[in-house]
């Protein structure tokens, strides 16, 4: 376990979000968890949804998402070995500095979307089944509105990534969930500020899991486990807590083993 | 050695487009003498040569060689030469090749036939910067290589100037005096009369007189070729 | 947006490693996919336009309208049929540039063998029956004009090689964007543009349209030196 880096021994893929590919986290962790192991990470950065396909396929050794009841139920359909948790995040809900809908300031999300809704003022959804969609979807829910039923033309749904769907939103000068990272490393704002943060509700976590080699005997466990023991381990979740944009810390370490 | 010919074509008939273009022609092709095959335009001769040579298949009857040879025992040079985009000697070179003869003789029959038509100084140009005249030649040198039974040529000097023409009639006199049977068409009497033995007048695709040169001029027996050689038929 | 682009230029200007990796492995994949597809494509073609069989016009029609496959589409068929759930799962080829070659390639053999049929076709019109007087008639027909109109052929690989440096979606959805591995231009303008970066997203545009120009003069001079040459 000496200073210099080991010999590239092998790869594994590894299935997970836009949202974390964009915010820079990967390249700053693995290239640590590279130096240490010889292994080389593959990161496919897609929708969560699109990950967890990807892992029932057998194309990822890992998943790497945030959205837990996808995940558990991954794992209880045979599909993964065992859920860890790795960190979490929070969400934000930006929105036009004018604030039609009069929510700055405030903590609570859920009667923030109230205030949209009944102002009828743009929101620009991800639409996409990722991780952010379905907590969007979640906090609806909260608010006791069937979105599904009850949306308007100012509801728009993009069906795309966390960063077009912000393109989006600044364009149109609307409100948008996005996670803190996307948009602490998103250039292109407009007009656009954070209008909530803090509530707990906005709590984003991330889990990891080794695909299943019972279904996928080609999968590469050893090395696969290897990066999930290295991301829980105090190495990795110090490697994860030092991860700042502007002096800011993204994402938070909780891993419990 | 057996040769090729006679040819024969019987009840030959074509048609394209719904037009006859050739209607029931009889005739045999003897070794020996230059035929010419004599018409105004649109008479068929260009497309009686190509039955003959067979690039095209009769519509009804038959066009038989004496003997099936190998397709390099005839040769054709048309109205405009197709050259390769390769050197002059690199196109005669093609023939050969095609011809199948074996690559240890190619070189020097090439040769041979670049000087026989005089263009031994333009073996290495490209085919296709050479003038109008050149080509020809080089279409000339290219059918000489194959030293072929038979030697089709359609109206060859048709587009080139009197200088040019010269020329080339007089590699088809070497042609035919090496003993390769001339089939030509024009509608040049003095090129007829310079180059041929024997004349085939055609009329709207039928075969109206057959004669000799010396009988044929100075009066054809039958009046449409009365009335071309009067200059009163271009056209058919 | 002008600030934009000088933005670009002056971050592509500083000459950035993994810049410069993600345009050579751009080439790499595109002219790889065209070369392949011209291997293949310009035989395909000349066939076509000398044969003689049953569904030949139906051919043509299919070969012509292949040339307009959305990319996006030959991305998911590739991608299914490299998949580990897929038929073709055993080689292990998704998400690496092979994969990304193998797609372009079906995306561009369309173009360059439709390209190649028409000029074939065309030039066969004043090829063949001096070809067929001196007996050569067939495949070795088909390949000798193909031969001698190599340098209008270049036409067609040119587009060959237009569609395969420009598109994103094939490249995208079998190669995966993998940051060092199959990330192209053409993709880390797509993500570049989606994380809001426009500038550097720009800067990539340009190099990309500079390099195809590039590649398009010399092709252009190698033609007219050519047609010097051979006339």
């Amino acid at each position: 376990m000496g200073l210099a880096a080991a010999a590239i021994v092998g790869f594994i893929t590894v299935a997970s979000t836009t949202s974390t590919e964009q915010s820079g986290l990967f390249r700053h962790l693995l290239a640590a968890f590279e130096q240490k192991s010889g292994v080389q990470v593959r990161v496919v950065a897609l929708g969560t949804g699109q990950a967890l396909d990807m892992g029932k396929r057998g194309d990822a050794d890992v998943v790497f998402v945030h959205a837990k009841a996808l995940e558990e139920k991954f794992v209880a359909e045979g599909y993964g070995v065992k859920r860890f948790e790795v960190m979490y995040n929070d969400f934000v809900l930006v929105g036009p500095k004018s604030d039609p809908a009069k929510i700055g300031g405030t903590k609570d999300t859920v009667a923030a979307l109230r205030k949209i809704k009944s102002a009828h003022a743009p929101f620009a959804s991800r639409g996409d089944k990722s991780g952010t969609h379905f907590a969007e979807l979640q906090l609806w829910k909260m608010a006791g509105i069937d979105i599904a039923k009850e949306k308007g033309p100012w509801y728009r749904d993009t069906g795309s990534g966390m960063g077009p769907t912000l393109n989006t939103a600044a364009g149109m000068n609307a409100y948008a969930l996005t996670d803190r990272g996307t948009w602490l490393s998103f250039k292109n704002r407009g007009d656009l500020v954070i209008s909530v943060q803090g509530d707990q509700r906005l709590f984003n976590q991330y889990g990891v899991i080794l695909v299943n080699p019972a279904k996928h005997p080609h999968v590469k466990k050893d090395m696969g486990q290897a990066f999930i023991d290295w991301i829980v381990s105090p190495e990795g979740q110090s490697a994860i807590a030092a991860y700042k944009i502007g002096g800011e810390q993204l994402f938070f370490p909780n891993a419990s083993r | 050695m057996n040769g090729i010919l006679p040819l024969r074509l019987e009840d030959v008939s074509f048609a394209a487009g719904g037009r006859t273009l050739i209607e029931r022609v009889s005739l045999t092709l003897e070794p020996g003498s230059s035929t010419i095959v004599l018409g105004a335009n649109g008479a068929g001769k260009s497309v009686l040569m190509r039955l003959m040579h067979g690039l095209l298949a009769p519509s009804s009857g038959r066009v038989a060689w004496s003997t099936q040879g190998p397709r390099r025992r005839q040769a054709m040079v048309f109205q405009r030469p197709v050259m390769l985009r390769r050197s002059a000697l690199a196109n005669v070179l093609y023939a050969l090749d095609a011809a199948g003869v074996p690559a240890e003789q190619q070189a020097r029959l090439a040769r041979e036939a670049l000087e026989e038509v005089g263009l031994t100084h333009l073996a290495g140009r490209p085919a296709r910067v050479l003038s109008g005249g050149e080509q020809q030649r080089l279409a000339l040198a290219r059918a000489w290589a194959l030293h072929p039974e038979v030697l089709f040529l359609d109206e060859p000097t048709a587009n080139l100037d009197p200088g040019a023409t010269r020329e080339i009639e007089a590699v088809i006199k070497a042609f035919d005096v090496s003993g390769t049977k001339i089939v030509m068409s024009t509608h040049s009497l003095g090129q007829a009369r310079r180059l041929g033995d024997e004349v085939i007048f055609l009329h709207q695709g039928r075969v109206v007189e057959r004669a000799p040169i010396e009988r044929f001029f100075p009066q054809p027996a039958s009046p449409e070729a009365a009335a071309f050689v009067k200059g009163e038929l271009p056209w058919a | 947006m002008l600030e934009a682009i000088l933005g670009g230029l002056r971050l592509v200007a500083t000459l950035d490693l993994r810049l410069w990796e993600i345009v050579a492995l751009s080439l790499a994949v595109s002219l790889s996919a065209v070369a392949l597809a011209t291997l293949l494509g310009l035989p395909l073609g000349a066939a076509i336009a000398v044969g003689r069989f049953p569904g030949r016009q139906a051919a043509i029609v299919v070969l012509n309208a292949l040339m307009g496959l959305p990319p996006v589409v030959v991305g998911l068929f590739i991608y299914l049929l490299l998949s580990r759930a897929g038929p073709l799962g055993e080689l292990g080829l998704l998400f690496t540039p092979s994969a990304m070659v193998i797609a372009q390639t079906v995306l561009v053999l369309p173009i360059i063998a439709a390209l190649a049929r028409q000029a074939v076709e065309d030039a066969w019109r004043e090829y063949e029956e001096q070809l067929r007087s001196l007996g050569v008639d067939g495949l070795r027909g088909a390949l000798t004009v193909l031969w001698d109109i190599r340098f209008s052929l270049l036409t067609a690989v040119l587009a060959g090689l237009g569609r395969a440096s420009a598109e994103v979606g094939a490249v995208m959805i079998v190669g995966g964007n993998i940051d060092g591995v199959t990330r192209v231009m053409t993709t880390t303008i797509a993500l570049e543009t989606s994380k809001g970066d426009l500038p550097l997203a720009l800067g990539l545009g340009i190099v990309l349209i500079a390099i195809v120009l590039a590649l398009n003069a010399g092709a252009h001079l190698v033609k007219q030196a050519a047609e010097r040459r051979y006339g």
